[in-house]
């Protein structure tokens, strides 16, 4: 009964997290200056009555509190609102369009940065205070430290240009993008039994996941060697040499017990994958949800904008509420 | 005779290491130390450090790094190692801003919240946990964006951003602080509390508060030099790191390495530096305690 009561609260609490950022992102782009008419029309010269019939076409012309809660309203109907950029554009099916390319990308550096952090972490951790723990260590500090796009260029300089080996960016070759079952491109292709599609999403796939993995990497490695080490420093370790098992089956336990900080911390960094994930995206002309934004920011296209950010938000809720179930799951000893 | 040689250089080697696991603390702050003062000296002291003008052309067009030009020129033919040291001052200005912005409103806040608890506090941390665990580069482009292109508006978007991480930091260490003996004397002792928090409190803080500006400090950079690589932060043409490294961009796949090469290694450094004084800080002083 205790874990369902603390999952509902934690599942409510998701709602004043989106209402927050709604808030904050709605009033930052209206209360500071600039104008979605003049980013979108530049600065030609239009007559003031045209403009003032595209202001209320577009509803801009409304109290902003009334603009507030009118968006509200329509995004607990399901209805995200249109583009003001591509005027008429349902701004719920090119979130969904972009989306799946998004979760593809981070899937796939949330997967390359477990395993280079987990390896890492527990070599440093076995080998503890030698100069390969320092290196591990080092490796850890500077992985964080990786500027996405100078590592992403790096990767297409010796992959793509010196070594012909990879493509350089985008999502798949032209003309070989599989029909959008899932949106997943690596799913699709199969669906569709497709290898050479899928052979071609993934050779894609292959730099950008390296990027952002390995940026994403250095805190796991971190956080493994140190949990690690703590748990090679308790009793049950001592017991279990004591009692002559393996020393391979030894680090197996001891492994399992060290990783749920490892765990928890994947959860909480579910908004760094996202924001690094907006410069892979434009590092590899990503066809993503972070250049998306990027875009709708640039053009000041408030209901995408704001559309994006509450997504955006509702994941991030939904990614940690997983998580500290997770962690129930990992960790007996944890009881709500 | 082998087996001795053998037996002495592990030796040599186990002493190393262990001297290293000793002082790892303090060699890391050194070292950061010493990267962080070379780009301030770099921003300092530009015009010493060529003889080249970041924004003229100074060579012929996209020429590889060698004796004149060490890092080679870009497009226009201006000299790549011009442009890196006058970089350097963008990068100083808005990292140092930024962050001292985000501590001077962060601290006094984080320190309000866990003193007086209530309404104050909960609503406070409500706030500052919704914002941060959103991706913090997202509400930096935003704020970048509404406030227009400037690295004086860039650094305002960043300290925006970290105040979160500074707040949530003074606040926890804050609480464990209140919770103290000592507090409770001076309490008893029947100080007034602006005096508790200033005098008693603030003073314990000193540590986390210089690892924090560590850390925020390297995010600062990060997202100094992506707010200019998504085109948001100086004018087209000023020498910034992130600049560059969005011009050189395009010249990737033809091959011109030392376009992007140099600006990008400048940004890893940099933070690297910040990072290592962080790490450095938080193991010395954790082994003080």
């Amino acid at each position: 009964m205790g874990l369902l009561r603390y999952f509902a609260i934690r599942a409510a609490l998701i709602i004043p997290t989106v209402l927050i950022l709604y808030t904050l992102v709605f009033f930052i782009l209206r209360v500071l200056p600039g104008d979605p008419l003049t980013a979108i029309l530049g600065t030609k010269n239009i007559p003031p009555a045209e403009l003032k019939a595209l202001r209320h076409q577009l509803g801009l012309d409304k109290p902003l509190i009334v603009q507030y809660f009118d968006y509200l309203w329509n995004v607990l109907h399901g209805n995200f609102g249109t583009s003001l950029v591509v005027r008429g554009r349902p701004i719920a099916a090119d979130i969904f369009q972009r989306l799946p390319a998004t979760i593809e990308l981070s899937i796939a550096a949330m997967f390359v940065s477990l395993v280079i952090g987990l390896v890492t972490g527990y070599i440093a951790a076995v080998k503890k205070d030698t100069v390969v723990d320092s290196a591990m260590r080092f490796y850890g500090a500077l992985a964080y430290t990786l500027f996405i796009p100078w590592l992403g260029l790096l990767f297409q300089l010796v992959f793509s240009v010196w070594l012909h080996v990879l493509p350089s960016g985008g999502r798949i070759d032209p003309g070989m993008a599989p029909h959008p079952y899932t949106g997943f491109y690596l799913i699709d292709s199969l669906i569709e039994g497709r290898l050479d599609k899928f052979l071609d999403a993934l050779a894609h796939l292959v730099l950008p996941a390296l990027t952002l993995g390995i940026v994403l990497s250095g805190p796991y490695t971190r956080l493994l060697r140190n949990s690690m080490v703590r748990v090679l420093e308790s009793d049950f370790v001592a017991a279990y040499y004591a009692r002559g098992i393996r020393k391979r089956k030894i680090m197996l336990h001891a492994l399992r017990n060290a990783i749920t900080p490892v765990a928890t911390y994947a959860g909480l960094q579910f908004a760094l994958l996202l924001g690094g994930a907006i410069l892979t995206e434009t590092t590899f002309s990503w066809p993503g949800i972070g250049t998306y934004l990027v875009d709708a920011i640039m053009y000041r296209d408030y209901p995408a904008v704001q559309a994006v950010v509450i997504v955006f938000a509702f994941f991030v809720g939904v990614i940690s509420l997983f998580v500290d179930l997770l962690y129930a799951l990992l960790d007996p000893r944890v009881r709500y | 005779m082998a087996l001795e040689a053998g037996r002495l250089v592990s030796r040599a080697v186990a002493r190393f290491t262990s001297l290293f696991g000793q002082k790892r603390g303090r060699y890391m702050f050194i070292a950061g130390l010493a990267i962080v003062f070379t780009v301030v000296f770099m921003a300092v002291a530009a015009p010493l450090l060529t003889p080249y003008d970041p924004t003229m052309p100074s060579g012929p067009s996209l020429a590889p790094p060698s004796l004149a030009h060490p890092m080679g020129t870009n497009r226009l033919g201006q000299d790549m190692w011009a442009r890196i040291v006058y970089g350097a001052r963008i990068a100083v200005f808005v990292v140092f801003t930024a962050t001292t912005l985000s501590m001077l409103v962060g601290v006094p806040l984080g320190l309000l919240s866990a003193y007086h608890g209530g309404v104050v506090d909960r609503v406070l941390s409500m706030i500052v946990d919704a914002i941060y665990a959103f991706p913090s580069l997202i509400l930096a482009i935003a704020l970048a964006v509404a406030l227009g292109p400037s690295p004086v508006n860039a650094a305002i978007a960043i300290a925006v951003v970290y105040v979160p991480t500074f707040f949530r930091m003074v606040r926890g260490e804050a609480l464990r602080i209140k919770r103290m003996e000592f507090i409770e004397v001076a309490k008893a002792a029947g100080l007034p509390e602006s005096r508790i928090m200033l005098r008693h409190i603030l003073p314990n803080l000193i540590y986390t508060v210089l690892v924090v500006y560590s850390l925020a400090a390297v995010d600062a950079v990060l997202t100094e030099a992506a707010l200019s690589f998504l085109g948001l932060s100086v004018q087209p043409g000023t020498p910034d790191w992130g600049y560059d490294l969005y011009y050189g961009k395009d010249f990737v796949l033809s091959g011109y390495w030392w376009l992007i090469f140099f600006p990008g290694l400048m940004i890893t450094l940099f933070a690297l530096g910040f990072a290592l004084i962080g790490e450095g800080l938080s193991e010395m002083f954790r082994k003080q305690v």
